[in-house]
């Protein structure tokens, strides 16, 4: 009796130990580029600066409606290290607030559209030369024959100006281009005789399709992800730019650009900071999407 | 009888044409019997292999004929069944082994689904450490050494022939009654090949399987059957018992096939045989090989032969013994 126990702790702790050298080997792979440690660490600075605004801004007041005109358009200085907008409010607190909304539309226009667009590519890749293939891949071709940003502006223009709706038209229109993705690498993949043999084995449609296909995609997909982050950022701030994403005084980096963009160049410490957290988080997420292709390009 | 087809006809569409591969195909395999099947590239023998297991590409239909398994037409069954087959009854050891297993999972990963589904339409579910014993034992059973670190292997960690016996240990799973070996050794070097065939002779001897073989090295298949079915172009030409048929093929086609096999003790090489495999896509109306047969004469070029017995147990489909 005791002789199968032992056995059977051998047998999980093998388990974690193959686990644990998983973990390691990617994170092996990933830190040969200092660039992507870089930004891996300040994707999660800029995380935890988000999360814990109200205790990091030194006037987490200063967010929303507040206003103090005796201490408008002061330039930076170390009371205000990016100095004051026109209604007397501290920028840096601003754009930490900002920092807040920017990773809510990644999060959110991303766990919208990366299932959505993976699930129906590998649908469509899957029964290729069917009626459902047409059906899906001709109606995110119609989706994709739009420039972007002019249909991503068309629906917000439709909708009422928020910062909900503008996270729902950026959605609409990035689907298709995880559609594309996962359905090219699915009609490529489908004929690989593993999956012959799976079929062989008899294996169902879902194990095909989640167990086979999807983990040979994964790694494309993910880098894709992380890349398009910055581009959700830079979109949703183009929306909010043209007034059609949130509306002042929601402390939106891309509606802070516009609103104290009236004030160059006299006062350009105010369009300056919203602009370089801009870059920032982009830049963040370039420099992490390089470091996560690199460790699925070693297999 | 164990697995009997009878006028199987497989077509692949495409969108202009339609390649006719298959032509009312015949082939019966008796329980515990060994089967071969030779001809050359492109006559069709994998087709006939996916159509047993009904595997066959998107664009692949069969217009026509059956497929017996254990007395039910496995064209007709329903999808529930036919898992039923795939994961118990019949496997199938591919051409490639370097293809055949998917690149991303550990070779752990890739043998407890199998064992697992298996093991689930038994109607049992069993524990990772159950799934471990079978996995093991099944890579001692194919003479894998060192079974523990193979299956933290991913397959580009091991070489051609480790994969080729990981293949065959996953036919063996869910091959309870029938084994389909599909050139098994292919792209293996010769003593690898040697020692491949020698454990699937010895694998299905101890576990009293049927086999279909599919190869072109006809020494192999002289050796490792008991009888022998001649595709050409997607038409049987020839069954035999195997001595029956190397010693006195009666098939045009059979006997240019088998001396046009290079041979240690003879010098040069084969005649071969002159023309190539037909255009499927307008294939000849009558024998399929009449275009490139010696002896051809005017009702082959339009009147397909029947099976004619030319003894017992020997059949052959050609016009000269009419």
């Amino acid at each position: 009796m005791s002789g199968t126990t032992t056995s059977e702790v051998k047998f999980s702790e093998l388990e974690k130990k193959i686990k644990r050298e998983n973990w390691r080997r990617i994170w092996f792979r990933f830190k040969k580029s200092k660039l992507s440690v870089i930004g891996l660490s300040m994707i999660l600075i800029l995380l935890f600066m988000a999360v814990f605004a109200e205790y990091i801004a030194p006037y987490p007041s200063h967010a929303g409606l507040y206003i103090a005109f005796k201490n408008a358009y002061k330039p930076p200085s170390l009371e205000h290290i990016l100095g004051t907008d026109m209604y007397g409010r501290d920028v840096f607190s601003r754009i930490i607030f900002g920092f807040r909304y920017a990773f809510m539309m990644i999060g959110l226009v991303l766990s919208i559209v990366v299932p959505t667009g993976v699930i129906l590519g590998l649908i469509a890749g899957y029964y290729r030369g069917t009626f459902i293939e047409t059906v899906i891949v001709r109606l995110s071709d119609i989706f994709i024959s739009l420039p972007p940003l002019v249909l991503a502006l068309s629906i917000a223009s439709i909708l009422e100006p928020n910062i909900f709706n503008s996270m729902l038209a950026v959605s609409l229109m990035w689907w298709p281009w995880y559609v594309k993705l996962t359905y090219s690498m699915t009609v490529s993949l489908r004929n690989e005789p593993f999956i012959l043999a799976a079929e062989s084995q008899g294996a169902s449609t879902l194990h095909i399709l989640f167990r086979e296909l999807l983990p040979n995609e994964l790694g494309t997909i993910l880098t894709k992800v992380t890349l398009d982050a910055g581009w959700v950022i830079l979109i949703g701030a183009a929306i909010s730019f043209v007034g059609l994403g949130a509306q002042p005084p929601t402390p939106d980096l891309g509606t802070m650009v516009s609103e104290y963009s009236k004030y160059l160049p006299e006062y350009w410490w105010m369009s300056l900071g919203p602009a370089a957290g801009i870059v920032l988080i982009i830049l963040a997420f370039n420099l992490l999407g390089d470091g996560i292709r690199d460790v699925f390009a070693g297999e | 009888m164990l697995l009997e087809i009878n006028d199987l006809h497989v077509y692949y569409k495409s969108y202009w044409y339609i390649l006719k591969v298959l032509n009312g195909v015949w082939l019966r395999v008796d329980k515990g019997e060994r089967v071969g099947i030779i001809g050359e590239s492109g006559s069709g023998k994998t087709t006939l292999l996916k159509s047993i297991l009904k595997i066959l590409p998107q664009n692949g239909i069969i217009p026509r004929g059956e497929i017996r398994y254990d007395g039910k037409n496995i064209l007709k069954l329903g999808d529930n069944e036919l898992t039923k087959i795939r994961r118990k009854e019949i496997g199938i050891i591919f051409q490639d082994p370097m293809a055949a297993l998917n690149p991303v999972f550990t070779i752990r990963e890739q043998l407890y689904d199998i064992i697992k589904h298996k093991m689930m339409i038994e109607g049992h579910n069993p524990s990772s450490r159950e799934l471990h014993e079978q996995a093991v034992k099944i890579l001692n059973d194919v003479r894998l050494p060192d079974p523990e670190r193979v299956l933290e292997s991913y397959p580009f960690q091991l070489s051609g022939g480790m994969r080729q016996r990981v293949m065959i240990a996953m036919a063996l799973i869910s091959a309870e009654k029938l084994l389909l070996a599909d050139e098994p050794t292919t792209n293996l070097d010769v003593t690898i090949q040697d020692q491949i065939l020698k454990l699937i002779h010895k694998l299905v001897i101890e576990k009293n399987l049927s086999t279909i073989l599919v190869s072109h090295a006809l020494g192999m298949v002289y050796q490792m059957t008991d009888r022998v079915f001649v595709l050409y172009a997607g038409d049987i030409m020839e069954e035999a018992g195997t001595n029956e048929l190397f010693n006195h093929p009666k098939h045009p086609y059979t006997q240019l096939l088998i001396s046009s096999t290079p041979r240690l003790s003879s010098v040069g090489v084969g005649e071969g045989i002159k023309g190539k495999i037909p255009d499927y896509r307008n294939p000849p109306p009558g024998c399929r090989f009449a275009p490139r047969c010696p002896y051809v004469m005017d009702k082959c070029i339009n009147m397909k032969p029947g099976k004619i017995q030319v003894n017992k147990d020997h059949v052959v489909s050609c016009h000269l013994y009419d």
